[in-house]
């Protein structure tokens, strides 16, 4: 009853082409961002900003980038903590070496270089599928660790190969306390999102998935293959690499090209495996999921288990619970938490009167 | 209702109850104590390290606590979190900590280069002081731009010209060092990298050549480095190891046929821990070392004695590793930690002390062979003596050898060539400072 749609209609091609048909729906996005705007940045703290909610906005933002390539367009990366990479340094090397470079055309400009190194790298999907194109993107990632490492030059000769980025200014206003770094994350983020939710409803979002689901028919069909491809690659390259700007500027401060390294790319597409591939939505809650649920496992643990365990097997027990609750959910719900909440609006829809 | 629902509704309920549980359970505090957070690790390659240092220094803060009752009647309390030496977890456990007890965190001691590079910028904006033993970034070293920074004892780079007088002497006078080969295999992270230049800059002084290896994190694989290690026979390796990289650097060494009397290691490579894995092919392995390990020290007594016995456990979980290079690291941990309050608390009077106090009791620690024996650390320790302008205090590093069962120390104290290290500190804190826009302070007012 909650969810029943029965009464809204759509008079218009415009109402039905909105980008959340459902009213509830845009109830509910409107609540949230109206939480996450106006609510949070007042009753939060350091811990909660600095901590919890910007890595997981930016991570949440590299998930959404992978769903693009994997989820929407079907080709499988494990590149995306390369792309993270090239984002963060070329922000870091815009800011340094352009005056007066405004910090969000770096942001920008450094998703486009990360794009651009995409699209290079997405070439090889026009000839190899599935698994394989996953093993060809895994160049992306050892080549960028290696180019970062092994050239003074994008670290600015820095000793330790570590960057630190510089201070965030825009139009005078520094961010320097974890609230107002927050609020740039989410508007960024916010931005960005709904600018994918944007982009796969459209025409290129169902070309995309078109190849996803088979791709010589889509080509019978008369989508063009090279572009359609490439595009995904760039687009996805894109919000990784602001995302990786992000968490040079925002949440670190400082970065070594091992802060990108093969562990961060699993990171992120376990995190739309277990949010749901093919999801906005699930890109959300898969980040939620990974970066959120060991830190509150360990908080657990400190708080219930018996202050005489010892700390090492409470360590351990926090990786074996939080490699149980993934199997668990993937043999729930192969289909990730994102299905888990289709379903559930689903009877949601019925309640309370099931059939 | 079918049965997945049934799962997924018990499930719901189980994370709600631990929810709840957990944000019921916060702890009461009680008033006359400092809190000193520990930022461990425990699982990961690295958890060796983690576990052994992190074990010390808790049981010496423990056997503060039981035998004289905390530091001039306040207690020590401490609280854990993993950090899995990883540095978004560190950060996350920083901010965690940092407003735990009544003055707040004391100081952190994060036992990773990255997650202390990282933290650098929040803990000066906190007013709350980072120790970094053995390890992070160098240039800090330089108290007038970074003053919540203490790389105590010595950093990376005065550490490297200690070896490469030791490799001088070893050779019959610096003299000699001129056409000699050496290859330094470096763990390809932050903390790797850290000695490159300085390297490089001796390697002109001296008249050596040096080749730069990387090894991947986390180094479980070096066949191909340690070939073209074999193809350039070189005089000495400088193995800049951490963790797992050590005993396969040492196992591939032995493969390949490389003498490891040839090879020395940092000090990070220099524990029992990195070289028994490695069996018969760590033998005659060399590593610098600041401080040794054994047990017969009055200070580890006591913390048998008071933390080990009558039915209590420490936090070792393996007492066998009690002693040992790390749990004395840990040790060395404790003492520098707990002397830096003791310090802050002459001037500041003996209540819990907030993170700005004991910066200043760190920037004044004076340990001499007086409190040494005191603390019962003579031999453990070497005498620090901390400044405005020398945040590392010590800088004298011994030389060890493994003889297959254990390290025996082969040189004394070896002092590091400031005039080498010194320049290059203050040119990169100064191309720090210029690059974050800090005033490096005046020292001649503090």
């Amino acid at each position: 009853m909650i969810y029943r749609e029965a009464g809204q209609f759509k008079t218009s091609y415009a109402a039905d082409q909105r980008l959340f048909p459902i009213r509830q729906d845009r109830i509910v996005v409107a609540a949230m961002l109206a939480i996450a705007f106006l609510v949070l940045p007042f009753i939060g703290n350091d811990y909660w900003f600095g901590a919890i909610l910007i890595p997981f906005l930016i991570l949440s933002l590299a998930a959404l980038g992978l769903n693009i390539l994997t989820g929407y367009a079907g080709q499988l990366s494990l590149g995306s903590a390369a792309f993270m990479a090239i984002g963060a340094f070329a922000a870091f090397n815009l800011m340094l070496r352009v005056p007066g470079m405004p910090l969000l055309a770096a942001f920008f400009l450094a998703g486009l270089a990360s794009a651009a190194v995409g699209l290079v790298f997405g070439l090889p999907s026009l000839r190899i599928k599935g698994f394989y194109l996953a093993v060809t993107t895994l160049a992306a990632q050892f080549f960028t660790e290696w180019a970062l490492t092994t050239f003074g030059w994008f670290s600015n000769h820095n000793p330790s190969g570590v960057i630190s980025a510089q201070k965030m200014v825009i139009l005078g206003y520094r961010f320097e306390t974890p609230a107002s770094r927050y609020l740039l994350t989410l508007c960024l983020v916010a931005v960005l999102a709904l600018a994918a939710k944007n982009l796969v409803r459209g025409r290129i979002g169902r070309a995309w998935m078109a190849v996803r689901d088979m791709d010589v028919a889509a080509e019978v069909i008369g989508i063009p293959m090279l572009k359609t491809k490439l595009l995904a690659f760039a687009v996805s390259s894109f919000y990784c690499g602001v995302a990786g700007a992000l968490w040079a500027f925002a949440y670190l401060g400082s970065v070594e090209p091992q802060a990108f390294d093969l562990n961060r790319s699993f990171q992120i597409l376990f995190m739309i495996i277990i949010g749901g591939v093919g999801s906005v939505l699930g890109s959300f809650l898969g980040a939620a999921f990974i970066v959120l649920l060991p830190i509150f496992l360990n908080v657990a643990a400190h708080r219930l288990l018996p202050a005489n365990l010892s700390s090492s097997l409470a360590s351990n027990l926090e990786i074996v619970v939080f490699g149980v609750l993934i199997v668990f959910f993937l043999v729930v719900e192969p289909h990730g938490l994102a299905r888990l909440w289709q379903i559930a609006k689903e009877k949601l829809r019925l309640w309370p009167f099931p059939h | 209702m079918n049965r997945d629902g049934v799962i997924r509704k018990s499930f719901v309920v189980l994370v709600m109850a631990a929810a709840a549980l957990a944000a019921m359970a916060a702890p009461a505090l009680a008033q006359n104590e400092q809190f000193i957070p520990m930022t461990s690790y425990r699982i990961g390659p690295y958890a060796a390290g983690g576990t052994g240092t992190f074990g010390g220094f808790i049981d010496y803060i423990d056997m503060l606590n039981r035998r004289d009752g905390g530091i001039n009647g306040v207690k020590l309390t401490w609280e854990e979190c993993e950090t899995e030496y990883k540095n978004d977890r560190g950060v996350e456990c920083y901010e965690r900590l940092k407003k735990k007890g009544p003055t707040g965190a004391t100081v952190f001691n994060f036992l990773s280069t990255g997650i202390t590079y990282a933290c650098i910028e929040r803990a000066t904006a906190d007013k709350i002081p980072i120790v970094s033993i053995g390890y992070g970034r160098t240039d800090a070293s330089d108290g007038r731009v970074f003053p919540y920074v203490f790389p105590l004892i010595t950093n990376y780079w005065s550490q490297n010209t200690a070896k490469i007088k030791f490799l001088g002497m070893k050779s019959g006078g610096m003299d000699k060092l001129k056409g000699k080969k050496i290859v330094n295999l470096y763990h390809g992270s932050a903390y790797g990298k850290e000695t490159i230049p300085i390297l490089d800059l001796q390697a002109k002084k001296y008249g050596f050549t040096v080749t730069h290896i990387e090894v991947a994190h986390p180094g479980t694989e070096q066949e191909s480095q340690w070939l073209q290690i074999r193809q350039l026979k070189p005089d000495w390796v400088i193995l800049r190891g951490w963790g797992v990289m050590n005993p396969v650097a040492l196992k591939t060494a032995a493969k390949v046929g490389y003498p490891r009397d040839h090879i020395v290691g940092v000090w990070w490579s220099g524990a029992e821990e990195d070289v028994i894995p490695a069996g018969d092919a760590a033998k005659g392995f060399i590593s610098a070392a600041f401080h040794p390990s054994g047990t017969n020290f009055p200070v580890l007594q006591d913390v048998k004695k008071y933390v080990y016995s009558g039915g209590h456990k420490g936090n070792l979980e393996d007492f066998s590793r009690f002693g040992l290079m790390y749990y004395n690291r840990g040790i060395i941990h404790g003492i520098l930690n707990t002397e830096a309050i003791r310090t802050a608390q002459a001037k500041f009077g003996n209540k819990p002390l907030t993170g700005e106090q004991v910066r200043w009791g760190l920037e004044n620690l004076n340990i001499d062979e007086k409190r040494l024996k005191e603390l019962g650390a003579v031999g453990l320790l070497q005498p620090i003596k901390v400044s405005c302008m020398d945040h590392e205090g010590g800088g004298a590093v011994k030389f060890q050898q493994w003889d297959g069962k254990q390290w025996k120390l082969i040189t004394d104290w070896i002092k590091s060539d400031q005039s080498i290290v010194r320049p290059l500190i203050e040119e990169s804190a100064a191309a720090y400072a210029k690059e974050k826009g800090i005033t490096p302070r005046d020292c001649s007012k503090e």
